[in-house]
């Protein structure tokens, strides 16, 4: 029941907000805030203390939950965690905590609504975790989707009309095809075995012809690769990223894109391993492309969030490449990438929210100079723009590392072009610490440095990286067997 | 005892930590006091180990302290460890203790400026990263230290960082370095691909047998590794960018961009050297780059007038001859000459840097002048310094350092007489712009008043350098070798050199540096009516303004690769892919705008428009 208690907690705690907006803006603050620390605690209780998690339950899953919920179809409510879906669980509830306080002066209007809206996104994100049924998992990838577009649409910036329906029929088309490809695999798998079921440890199995596995895999990919995004799917992010409030940004950035590289990494690459064998190369082709294009475009940004976002495209270029290289050490650093890529780059989407709540403009032009008068503001800015150039001591070198290592055993050509994205980094980082905190101040300006809160919440986040980049065995070990386990299906 | 050597790269890096968070808070004598005394201690430290090294010499020369496991790979886990042998030993004493005396020398000159907790913090983290690049047993470390050095490089020159141009300087620095960097982060994967680990010793064991002499596979690791030196260490093609690096503060030149980190690229060939001597192609090409770079840069030093950019591309050409000795496989020349480098260049700097603050921080030494009596004792140190890069025989380390260079270039077997010449019109052209400095700045007529005289602390390092870049050469004449012998276990036992016609190699070589001094002191002291007369004939004038600019090096790669790269990014700021998309949205828009014109509310019009439908389709039936 432990499972579903981490979705439920956030699920009520957003009813709770929205109910008591009225009352008191700091209690829904601080109900939010709560629900999510409570989630924190009961998942903190199972890393500790691991008995506490393990039941008699096959490995490497540590705890599972397997109800009936419309039993004539097939369908069941079951949940279930390993070490993957423990370390994306983890960083949900750490960057949800995060978008919570982020949010703390941000959010003004209509607050219960908002944290209504964050903690069912983030619920839709922790059911996507853990959902081992299929029609579960579209019903959480839905669950996600809708209050993530209310974000946007209405806590959003100026162009937020645009953006949010841009996102909603981006992430919506992808999610069709995967609907598609879940209802083929059903059928298929009824009509070989007899048994119409959801269930994804008994899909693990189905056989397909080398065709049909491949249109199958297709929706699956096209909805992955919308939310990853892989070029040429991306459009959507620039938009929806730019236009997002804070927290929104964050939770778009840190998890919604991992959404994506987890169901990559959970249903393809087990499901279809020819068909992924087939389309390993181009997809690591699109991946070292994504690299490249989202550098070149983060550099011809105005829009500081803009050109974060472009970043993210390339950062998420690496996940790509490490999920289709299809070995142990790729798909190890593909998932460091996606912890480290969601700390670093959700902690430059606050640092612009930060500056936007200070100076009213996200215009690189209008910036300048903050290193004066404020120092911590512009050491923090300076150190998520090194860890997002990936320098070693940072978990993003951790991640990029393994990804090109293991990249290279497949093909030294792709893990060359990809390593030139590393060149491309430093280009937009060192732009980014030059225009924003070194130089002279374009206008006299008074800029009031960070807050107890916001140092905290910055320091947090900061500690969170370095120990990705200087200890990051813990993660690496346990995830390690779940990668072993897809390993078995990969027929590379 | 040996197991002190964490402490080593760990006081920098504590020292580093304390500034950077508390630093501010701190008064400026405490922020001093931990700055230099963290480096003090750890070159105590360094010593004690080196004593303790020397007496009583580990298990294979070698001393393996290992870190902790940092990754794992396929389930093996990637452990980090310091390694200590006598190559790395001579680099972490001359670190700590040049590296100390430039902090020591810092806590006056930048007594002043805004941000001296901010300096001190980077400089501590900056020796705490060279020290790990130094000691690191494998390539990952060896790669967090080389990332590191170059990190602070970027953060030191970009000090000042409200002028736009110091931002400029320091991200070229970053990005030029970067782009061997990434040679040589694909080297490692090479490596690792073929050996399956990351450790340097056992890597280096394994190649020789693994890969024959001249084998592709070797080569091309060699070349990629040699990407990374030559960024780091300023070498043609990838020089350009250290001229630019001294908008850094005159310390910071003097510790990272002359003494220490630039050098590193060649400490990472001779610390590879078993790959690169499978590697003779490319072993080769180092001596090359280094004949044509000690060459390319000594001609640009001859004719610039800011004093540190003459520093500047004479470090070029000094590293340089490391290189010409590291591609005749003469490590110990190179390493030697990397030490007594190390001294009289750190020395030149710091020399430079009273006269900069003294002169009210003016750097063009034409405006300069008349110092010799004004600052006596700087005048003297600096002679030094410049005899000492000027290989001025007997009495000077360079002196012994260079010859070693030389000799090696003209006997070793993969040397050849070329490269001999090479370096001695180098030589010949070091001691011409040593004392052109020397003379401009310190002769002649006083034009700006002194503004500041150098304190205890800005002098003390001064003596100490001088004192070094006079006898450090003695630990290794032509005769005894101590140097040589002492780095035996790294690099092997040198073969016996041909003693025949080494006296008349080292009497040219003298020979030439005293003509060059002497031309210096003709054309900038007893005729400077010659050097305008050069100046007249306008291809001279020219050939000055083309080295003046580096040889036109960064115009060239301005045209290349800066502004075509630009033109792609404005070309491509908006995303053309998302102009499909939008293409799509407007075209449903117009299949909308036509398609709305049907609904007209119009009876008739529906009526006839299913009579014709069905007409249609019950033709098409009954033809079928």
């Amino acid at each position: 029941m432990i499972l579903a208690w981490l979705i439920i907690i956030p699920l009520a705690g957003g009813l709770a907000a929205w109910l008591f907006e009225k009352k008191n803006a700091l209690f829904v603050r601080w109900t939010a805030l709560g629900s999510l620390l409570l989630d924190s605690l009961l998942l903190a209780f199972g890393w500790i203390q691991p008995a506490f998690f393990t039941g008699p339950v096959n490995d490497p899953w540590m705890i599972e939950l397997n109800v009936p919920w419309i039993p004539q179809l097939g369908i069941n409510i079951h949940l279930a965690m390993d070490g993957l879906s423990l370390v994306l669980v983890a960083l949900t509830l750490f960057l949800g905590i995060i978008s919570v306080i982020c949010s703390w002066r941000e959010i003004h209007d209509r607050i219960g609504a908002f944290h209504l809206n964050l903690l069912w996104t983030l619920a839709g994100i922790l059911g996507i975790f853990i959902a081992l049924d299929l029609f579960l998992f579209y019903f959480f990838w839905e669950l996600m989707l809708v209050p993530m577009y209310f974000l946007i649409n209405i806590w959003g910036h100026e162009n937020r009309m645009y953006a949010s329906l841009k996102f909603f029929i981006f992430t919506q088309a992808g999610g069709l095809f995967m609907l598609v490809s879940i209802l083929a695999l059903y059928f298929i798998n009824g009509k070989a075995t007899g048994i119409y079921t959801f269930d994804y440890s008994l899909l693990l199995e189905v056989d397909m012809g080398p065709k049909t596995a491949f249109f199958v895999m297709s929706g699956f990919f096209l909805a992955f690769a919308v939310k990853l995004p892989a070029i040429p799917f991306h459009p959507w992010l620039p938009d929806a990223h730019t236009e997002a409030p804070t927290a929104g940004s964050v939770i778009l950035a840190g998890l919604l894109l991992k959404t994506g590289a987890y169901g990559l990494i959970r249903f393809v690459l087990p499901i279809f391993p020819d068909a992924v064998a087939m389309i390993a190369y181009p997809a690591m082709i699109l991946g070292v492309i994504g690299i490249i294009y989202g550098a070149i475009l983060a550099l011809g940004q105005k829009d500081l969030k803009r050109l974060i976002a472009y970043t993210s495209v390339s950062h998420m270029g690496f996940v790509l490449i490490g999920i289709f290289a299809n070995n142990s050490t790729a798909l190890s650093g593909a998932v460091m990438q996606m912890i480290a890529h969601g700390i670093s780059t959700g902690a430059l989407f606050v640092i612009v929210g930060l500056i936007q709540e200070r100076i009213h403009t996200r215009s690189i032009d209008r910036m300048g100079g903050f290193w004066s008068p404020a120092p911590r503001l512009s050491t923090v800015g300076i150190l998520f723009a090194l860890a997002s150039l990936g320098l070693p001591g940072f978990g993003n070198f951790v991640a990029e590392f393994m990804v090109l290592v293991g990249t290279f055993r497949v093909s030294s050509v792709i893990t060359v072009l990809a390593a030139s994205g590393l060149v491309l980094a430093v280009v937009y980082s060192l732009w980014i610490v030059q225009r924003v905190f070194h130089g002279e101040p374009i206008e006299p300006l008074s800029l009031t440095d960070l807050s107890a809160r916001e140092i905290g919440m910055m320091s947090a986040m900061a500690a969170a990286i370095l120990w990705l980049g200087l200890y990051p065995l813990p993660v690496l070990t346990i995830v390690e067997p779940v990668i072993d386990s897809i390993q078995q299906y990969s027929v590379l | 005892m040996l197991n002190l050597l964490v402490l080593i790269p760990a006081l920098p890096l504590a020292g580093f930590i304390l500034l950077a968070l508390r630093g501010r808070q701190f008064p400026a004598a405490a922020n001093a006091w931990i700055g230099t005394g963290s480096i003090g201690l750890s070159a105590l430290f360094s010593i004690m180990v080196a004593i303790n090294f020397v007496g009583n010499p580990p298990e294979g020369n070698v001393f393996i302290q290992t870190l902790w496991t940092w990754m794992q790979f396929d389930g093996n886990p990637v452990t980090l460890s310091f390694s200590l042998d006598s190559l790395s030993l001579i680099m972490i004493l001359v670190i700590t203790m040049v590296g100390f005396l430039i902090h020591l020398y810092s806590t006056e000159f930048m007594r002043n400026e805004e941000g001296y907790s901010r300096f001190f913090a980077f400089m501590n983290l900056f020796v705490g990263s060279m020290l790990i690049l130094v000691l690191a047993g494998d390539f990952l470390l060896l790669y967090i230290g080389w990332e590191g050095v170059g990190l602070c490089s970027y953060l030191l020159i970009g000090f000042w960082y409200r002028d736009k141009d110091n931002g400029k300087a320091a991200r070229k620095a970053f990005i030029v370095t970067r782009i061997g960097d990434v040679g040589m982060l694909i080297g490692i994967f090479l490596l690792f691909l073929h050996f399956e680990t990351f450790n340097i010793q056992s890597v280096m064991q394994a190649a020789p047998k693994t890969w024959q002499i001249g084998s592709s596979l070797a080569i091309l690791a060699a070349f990629l590794f040699l990407l990374g030196a030559i960024g780091k260490s300023a070498q043609v093609p990838l020089q350009v960018w250290l001229p630019d690096a001294m908008a850094g503060p005159t310390p910071v030149s003097a510790l990272i961009h002359a003494a220490t980190m630039v050098t590193a690229g060649v400490y990472l060939i001779a610390r590879l050297h078993v790959l690169f001597e499978i590697a003779p192609v490319i072993q080769t090409m180092i001596a090359i780059i280094g004949a044509v770079t000690l060459l390319i840069a000594a001609c640009s030093a001859m004719v610039q007038r800011d004093i540190k950019r003459v520093l500047a591309y004479s470090t070029i050409s000094q590293i340089g001859y490391m290189f010409l000795a590291l591609g005749v496989g003469a490590w110990s020349a190179a390493i030697f000459h990397f030490m007594t480098h190390a001294f009289f260049k750190a020395l030149l700097f710091l020399a430079a840097g009273v006269v900069i603050l003294a002169q009210n921080h003016e750097h063009d030494m034409f405006n300069m002048g008349g110092l010799r009596s004004l600052l006596p004792l700087p005048f003297v140190v600096f002679v030094i310094g410049a005899a000492s890069l000027s290989a001025l025989p007997l009495v000077t380390a360079g002196f012994y350092s260079k010859d070693f260079i030389l000799l090696s270039a003209w006997y070793s077997p993969s040397g050849s007489a070329l490269l001999w010449v090479a370096g001695i019109i180098g030589a010949f052209l070091t001691s011409i712009y040593a004392f052109r400095m020397v003379f401009i700045t310190f002769f002649g007529v006083s034009k700006i008043p002194i503004s500041h005289r150098p304190g205890f602390f800005m002098i003390t390092p001064l003596i100490i350098l001088a004192f070094f870049s006079i006898f450090g050469g003695y630990i290794e004449l032509p005769e005894t070798h101590h140097f040589s012998s002492f780095l035996s276990p790294v690099f092997g036992i040198p073969g016996e050199q041909p003693i025949n016609g080494e006296g008349v190699l080292e009497f040219g070589a003298s020979l030439v540096s005293l003509s060059g001094i002497f031309l210096a002191l003709l054309f900038y002291v007893l005729r400077p009516e010659y050097a305008g007369a050069f100046r007249e004939v306008p291809f001279f004038a020219s050939l000055g303004t083309f080295w003046f600019s580096g040889w036109k090096f960064d115009a060239l790669y301005d045209r290349l690769l800066v502004r075509p790269f630009f033109l792609i990014v404005r070309k491509s700021k908006n995303d053309f892919i998302d102009a499909v998309y939008t293409g799509i949205a407007y075209l449903n828009r117009a299949i909308h705008n036509n398609l709305v014109r049907t609904q007209t509310g119009n009876l008739r019009w529906y009526a006839m428009g299913i009579t014709v439908g069905a007409v249609v389709f019950l033709g098409i039936l009954l033809v079928r």
